[in-house]
């Protein structure tokens, strides 16, 4: 019956949700603080929880709604705010189009209401996925809804708790978010060629973080290491190297 | 109680639901874009390249440019994460900074 279908099709279904839900396991350690810090700092600035848990279930997209609180004052510039969300949030215009082409057999359904929860740690999970294997709709469901249901519940209890918890970097857990983007990034490593990029990336970021103000700095690194890309594109190696290069570089 | 826990300001519903339109909005655009448009070549090296470029820039400040311990704590990160599985490499990189910390403000 499927076998005209590839190997992403033939592992759909309960398999493929629940090796998204163990792949996305360990993040649980890295989304939970940084779940309970927004939490904690929405409830000084006069959040609701339920407000809270509104504005993580429709935006999902923790790196905005640190943004949103740190501009959120009374009387409350929702203009700024949703501009500034906008604006921090066009990475993902880079990863959606990135990701777009390892998808599985998904339905259009399932793309559009999929890509809803496409935030940076199912992104990456995702793109991870697919470096072997495209990514079946089944794996990027089971990584999504942990992330969400994992949000959800860190930021209200975090919302409800709030004073009582202490400053997360006394246990260096402000630290886990980075840990986490740093393991993903060597999933990446291809070679010399990988390197150069992440170095133009992670220098144009520090240098735009250092003197423009805002989320900038995730578009700046993100250009220069797509340009850091283009410009090392060879025709004849196809943009790859060979194991054994890779290793000595 | 009850009813501080369920408060929705109108106006905070409002920027939610602006903030949520626009994040939707650059979620999907990368689907209709790819509708459009096919990468081949340079364009598809270009875009293969997205990944660890939006990973690297997001951790870059924090990595590189906020103090010694951050900056040691990602190269043993990095090290480790080649032999390690994830979990592992990551609590390493925790338990690094907060000892790189404590031993920096000691000194």
């Amino acid at each position: 019956m499927k076998s005209n279908q590839n190997k992403s099709a033939i592992n759909a279904g309960p398999n493929e949700f629940f090796l998204g839900v163990t792949t996305f396991f360990p993040l649980i350690f890295a989304a939970t603080p940084i779940g309970l810090l927004f939490g904690a700092l929405a409830a000084q600035k006069g959040m609701s929880p339920l407000e809270v848990l509104l504005m993580g279930s429709f935006v999902f997209a923790g790196g905005s709604q640190f943004l949103a609180l740190d501009l959120w004052a009374d009387p409350l510039p929702w203009l700024t705010i949703a501009f500034s969300t906008f604006l921090i949030n066009l990475r993902h215009v880079l990863m959606s189009a990135s990701l777009a082409p390892k998808l599985g057999h998904w339905t259009p359904l399932q793309k559009y209401l999929g890509f809803f929860i496409l935030a940076d740690e199912v992104w990456a999970l995702s793109e991870q996925r697919a470096i072997k294997h495209h990514t079946t709709f089944s794996f990027y469901l089971g990584v999504g809804l942990t992330l969400f249901i994992t949000w959800q519940v860190a930021t209200v209890v975090g919302s409800l708790i709030g004073a009582v918890m202490g400053d997360p970097s006394r246990y260096g857990l402000d630290f886990a978010f980075t840990a986490l983007f740093i393991c993903l990034v060597m999933g990446f490593w291809q070679g010399r060629k990988t390197g150069v990029v992440l170095a133009a990336s992670g220098l144009a970021a520090v240098l735009t973080h250092k003197f423009v103000p805002g989320a900038w700095y995730i578009i700046a690194g993100a250009i220069a290491g797509v340009i850091a890309a283009a410009v090392q594109y060879d025709e004849k190696t196809n943009g790859l190297q060979k194991p054994a290069e890779a290793l000595q570089s | 109680m009850m009813s501080e826990v369920f408060a929705v300001d109108p106006l905070v519903l409002f920027t939610i639901v602006a903030m949520a339109a626009g994040t939707y909005l650059t979620r999907i655009a990368g689907l209709v874009l790819t509708k459009f448009v096919t990468f081949s070549g340079r364009t598809e090296a270009a875009l293969q390249a997205v990944p660890p470029a939006i990973l690297m820039s997001v951790v870059a400040p924090t990595a590189f440019a906020t103090g010694i311990a951050e900056t040691a704590a990602t190269a043993i990160t990095a090290i480790a994460a080649l032999r390690l599985p994830m979990l592992a490499a990551m609590t390493l990189g925790v338990v690094s900074v907060v000892v790189l910390r404590m031993a920096l403000t000691v000194i």
